[in-house]
């Protein structure tokens, strides 16, 4: 049995209570089922008598072995939990490409409201007038921001966005006899989600190559249109954190041809009040409005992940939508001749709907443009203060809301592009985004976002060049052994994944012993 | 017995009529960790460069393709407990499938050691 | 702005950093014509107690579910979710993170959502479950691809029992293609789904308790469905269900999905919910999502990573097995805690609330002069047909203050022998007052 320095077991598949990184305010957490039982619960019920009981011999007969705590058990066990994370409220969250703004807290109170918490997606329309009202004002700012015609608010977050945007462009095309349009085209550096929700459609996906300075040339996306282009799938700014110059000869070729613009609008903070992407010429664009406009990430979501759509594609939005009536608002909720259908059960994102409001309202329209050329400012001054110690792959444009860089700083220092990040653990902030986009090597990608003040940004610059000169000195060990000060040190992923252990199991001996 | 590679780094080793097909030491190493391996099933009819088999590693997916053109005789089960004979022994313990190669022209365009060493320098 | 920490001054001190006049010049690439050429004509920022009255303003012109008996369910279930859980998750640790990409400064959140797994196997009685999806809707949807990819056959019968707003999400993802097969509403529990499955079946899909109540029988369509080499999804969509009901997972099912609302959610007008979705062992690398897995750090510790990730779309592109990136993380965390808090015992007894209330509203509702109750089996749901047009004595009770269910027209409005029923719910929040308000609303509304 391996030891560690104070001379207590640390084995893997015990208890956990063995600890040897962590400091006396943050020990280990045994998990839930090791720490309660199916006796204890944290709620009183009463114990209902049932007389004639409905249940027509379904009744379960084996046992849940459901884990129970007590309030004050539980209320420990979750804070406890909690102290293991990072979080944007307790230090800069520089991920590139997901947008950790702050999340304002009055958002929070306000989707507690009895009004908007406690209403029923069924209940009649008449008794949600408010609700609807709601949505129809954050469709209002939706579509101004963005200079649309219509607005889907439905999907769940930004992938089911743009699986319903790719959904409406092939609805719109099926019914132009168009269905022999079966090909997309994806730039190299798109999310991921763009190739799998084209693929998922049917669609084959035709990559367009980056141009060396990191945009979309308009030539080839020329070269790559046919009639049997369906769309153009394009992330503007892009994921390199460019805005595309040439965006709007891109949508007038893609329209030439008679296909589609999907613009992925992930990085809409970056020009929400500045640039209406309807302006560009784009005809479907999901907003996550958990990156612009602030609704909390809560540890992977919920996000949500309304779609802005053209004239050309309005009448093909799903159900359930919003629409003045003769007694007020009305919820259509049933498919009108073209539209696709329903992607979800209910209206969609509720919760987010108002979170997002409140804060547009907060901002107003002169704000939002505000945040937007602060998010830029930032994102130029980190690559301003880090241009010369880091390497910058796309010099030509001035960045827009992120900052990226490569790892050719590192060449020859033993210290990988991950274990960079891993250090940056050690000294208090979230890593960057790494490896990601695909089409630079070793990326390294920094949005510090409009929430962070001059002077955080100096220390994380700060730290960044100390870091660099570090591993340039050749102290290696400081980047291949961190992080040393977080809960933990480098977990084995390869173990996870070789025989995935994704449920707790009563331990062996225990069963015995209770045989 | 000679062994022949593609320029996506698959080996095929021919015995007879048959090729047992894996992916190189180079290959194995560029990937880091396999963690999981979806074999083809036996009886499968494949083209030269048809999608054969995946490779996964924790961060990343790779498609084995079909050195030659044949029928799959036979599967490495062992690396279904234990993909991590790939990269502890790829050429050997480490192998994949096992293909009976339906047209033994296709062999001979494929590179031979010292072109496949050249590719990987 | 209070959410904007620069002053100008700081602001002109970063530009001269940077080396360019002004903010305009970072928007250099914007064509000329695109940047600011507009007057959005938005109202300006406003202070908090100015955006809070609006946003009260509109919460108030919403019958909340507190403001007076209420019987609404068909898929979302109003039940009590206790203080604690919704002080824990706006904790900022755990409201203000991201996805645990770092899995070093984020146990908290993958120890949480190993834990959620556990919880929702169990429950189910699966091998395994993942991180949660956005909802049972898109769920279940997901689960049909998941038994195509599985099988390698392409037919899916959805049975009439189905939530009819699942069946339109799965046919929007299936493009309504041919090998799709809605069978009609069944409100009385008729029609029979285990006549439909051949050896093209990929998955037969079964919701218990079904849209209109009734309790379906797991066990006969699991041996049906095994019988052809189909498999079966079962649906849930009141989860509360399973503190009474035997776990689908030991009665034969497949793929489980389950809408997970009903623990530690509220209504919400419809969202943000969770999906369960929990499977075989064997399955799990066809499982759409993300999934949490254990193993050791450096120093041989216990610890919780992210796992199995090649099957998603950051890695696999357009190979992957579904286009989803997030899940529902924080409605997991509420789902985790409350069933925490509940435990066996406390699952239990709420399980058993709910039927009891169920039961006393069943037999109220009956004795109503012309309303029928059509279920012989119920959890907490029921449908009832009434005398008259449904949608219309819905709006006439709700002007009573009544929010008396859904009328099953809403959903089905092209099934004219819908017209006069109602679904309604019971939870552990409805009282012996509110029943008997309804069922002399009811009384008075038919008379």
């Amino acid at each position: 049995m391996s030891m560690n320095n104070q001379g207590r077991p640390t084995g893997t598949g015990t208890s956990g209570f063995a600890s040897t990184s962590g400091s006396a305010l943050l020990p280990n957490e045994p998990l839930l089922f090791e720490i309660g039982d199916t006796e204890h619960s944290g709620v009183d019920l009463p114990d209902a008598t049932i007389t004639n009981a409905r249940l027509g011999g379904f009744e379960r007969k084996t046992a849940l072995d459901l884990a129970g705590l007590t309030e004050p058990e539980a209320m420990r066990h979750y804070v406890r939990l909690s102290r293991l994370n990072h979080s944007i409220d307790s230090g800069m969250y520089p991920l590139g490409s997901c947008t950790m703004k702050h999340n304002p807290r009055l958002n929070e109170k306000m989707a507690r409201l009895p009004g908007f918490a406690d209403i029923h997606p069924l209940q009649p329309v008449s008794t949600v007038q408010g609700a609807l009202k709601l949505m129809n004002e954050l469709s209002h700012w939706l579509m101004t921001l963005t200079n649309t015609s219509a607005v889907a608010l439905t999907p769940k977050a930004g992938a089911h966005g743009e699986l319903l945007g790719m959904m409406a462009i092939k609805a719109a095309q099926d019914a132009a006899g168009q269905s022999h349009r079966r090909i997309v085209l994806v730039p190299e550096s798109a999310h991921g989600t763009n190739p799998a929700t084209a693929a998922f459609l049917g669609y084959s996906v035709k990559s367009i190559p980056a141009r060396s300075d990191g945009t979309v040339d308009v030539q080839a996306v020329k070269d790559a249109l046919s009639p049997d282009v369906a769309a153009i799938m394009l992330t503007n700014p892009n994921t390199c954190g460019l805005f595309e110059p040439q965006v709007i000869e891109i949508a007038k070729a893609v329209h030439d041809a008679g296909a589609f613009f999907y613009c992925d609008g992930a990085n809409f903070n970056a020009i929400m009040g500045v640039v209406r992407p309807g302006d560009l010429g784009i005809d479907a664009m999901h907003i996550n409005l958990h990156k612009t406009f602030s609704t909390p990430h809560g540890g992977g979501g919920p996000g949500a992940g309304p779609v802005v759509l053209s004239a050309a594609l309005a009448p093909f939005a799903p159900v359930p939508f919003v629409r003045k009536g003769s007694n007020g608002l009305e919820l259509v909720e049933h498919e009108q001749d073209q539209a696709l259908g329903r992607i979800t059960a209910f209206q969609g994102q509720m919760g987010m709907y108002v979170r997002a409001l409140t804060y547009m309202l907060s901002h107003g329209g002169d704000g939002l443009a505000q945040a937007a050329q602060d998010a830029v400012l930032n994102a130029n001054y980190i690559k301003a203060r880090l241009g010369q110690v880091f390497s910058v792959p796309f010099p030509d444009y001035p960045t827009m809301h992120e900052a990226l860089f490569d790892d050719s700083f590192l060449t020859g220092t033993g210290v990988t592009t991950l274990d960079f990040a891993k250090a940056l653990i050690d000294e208090g902030f979230h890593p960057m985004t790494m490896y990601f986009p695909l089409v630079v090597h070793g990326a390294m990608l920094i949005e510090p976002t409009e929430s962070e003040s001059k002077q955080t940004l100096d220390r994380f610059c700060d730290v960044m060049e100390e870091l660099a000169l570090d591993a340039k000195a050749g102290n290696a060990t400081r980047f291949t052994a961190a992080p040393m000060k977080a809960p933990r040190r480098r977990l084995d992923e390869t173990r996870a994944a070789r025989s995935p252990i994704l449920k707790w199991e009563r331990p062996t001996e225990t069963l015995k012993a209770a045989e | 017995m000679t062994t022949k590679f593609t320029p996506d780094h698959e080996y095929i080793r021919v015995e007879g009529a048959t090729g047992i097909v894996g992916i190189t030491p180079y290959a194995q190493d560029a990937l880091g960790d396999i963690v999981f391996v979806e074999l083809p099933s036996v009886g499968k009819v494949l083209k030269k460069g048809d999608e054969a088999a995946v490779v996964e590693s924790v961060k990343a997916a790779s498609e084995i393709y079909a050195p030659v053109a044949g029928t799959v005789t036979e599967v490495n089960d062992a690396l279904t407990g234990n993909p991590g004979l790939i990269n502890s022994d790829p050429e050997n313990e480490g192998w994949i499938y096992k293909i009976a190669i339906a047209d033994a022209g296709e062999i001979d365009g494929l590179l031979d050691d010292a072109a496949y060493a050249d590719l990987t320098k | 702005m209070r959410y904007l920490p620069h002053s100008e001054a700081e602001r002109a001190d970063m530009l001269g950093v940077i080396g360019v006049p002004n903010v305009d010049a970072l928007f250099s690439a914007v064509p000329a014509q695109a940047l600011k050429s507009f007057d959005l004509g938005l109202p300006a920022h406003s202070p908090e107690f100015l955006v809070e009255a609006h946003m009260r303003a509109l919460a108030g012109q919403n019958h909340a579910g507190s403001d007076g008996p209420f019987f609404v369910g068909a898929g979302a279930y109003r039940h009590h979710v206790p203080a604690t859980v919704d002080h824990l998750i706006q904790r900022s640790e755990w409201l203000t993170a991201y996805t645990p990409y770092q899995p070093e400064i984020s146990q908290g959140t993958l120890q949480m959502l190993f834990e959620f797994q556990t919880q929702v196997a169990k429950l189910t009685g699966m091998d395994v479950a993942n991180a949660s999806l956005y909802d049972g809707s898109t769920g279940t949807a997901e689960a049909v691809l998941m038994a195509r990819r599985l099988t390698k056959r392409n037919k899916i019968v959805l049975s009439g029992g189905l939530h009819p707003h699942y069946r339109d999400v799965v046919r929007a993802y299936l493009k309504d293609d041919a090998d799709l097969e809605c069978l009609s509403a069944s409100p009385e529990g008729q029609g029979d789904i285990l006549d439909h499955i051949d050896d093209q079946t990929a998955a037969i899909v079964v919701q218990t308790p079904d849209f209109y109540g009734h309790l379906r029988n797991i066990k006969a369509a699991a041996d049906a469905a095994h019988a052809k080499g189909a498999l079966l999804i079962v649906v849930i969509t009141e989860v509360v269900s399973l503190g009474l009901l035997e776990a689908p997972g030991a009665l034969g099912a497949d793929i489980v999905v389950a809408e997970g609302q009903s623990i530690g959610n509220a209504l919400n007008f419809g969202g943000p919910y969770l999906g369960l979705l929990a499977t075989r062992k064997e399955f799990i690398r066809q499982m759409p999502g993300r999934i949490c897995g254990e193993t050791v750090d450096a120093e041989g510790q216990r610890g919780f990573v992210l796992t199995l990730s090649t099957r998603e779309q950051h890695i696999r592109r357009e190979k992957a097995t579904s286009n989803i990136c997030t899940n529902s993380g924080l409605c997991a965390l509420a789902f985790s805690i409350h069933m925490a808090l509940l435990g066996e015992a406390g699952f239990t007894r709420l399980a058993r609330l709910n039927h009891a209330n169920a039961c006393k509203l069943a037999d109220a509702l009956e004795s109503v002069p012309g309303v029928e109750v059509l279920n012989k089996t119920f959890f907490n749901e029921m449908t009832i047909r009434t005398p008259q047009p449904a949608a219309a004595l819905i709006e006439r009770l709700a002007r009573r203050g009544i929010l008396g269910g859904v009328p099953v027209s809403r959903l089905e409005p092209k099934d004219h022998s819908v017209g006069n029923l109602i679904v309604l719910a019971a939870t552990e929040l409805t009282t012996d007052e509110d029943i008997a308000a309804l069922s002399s609303a009811l009384a008075e509304e038919l008379a």
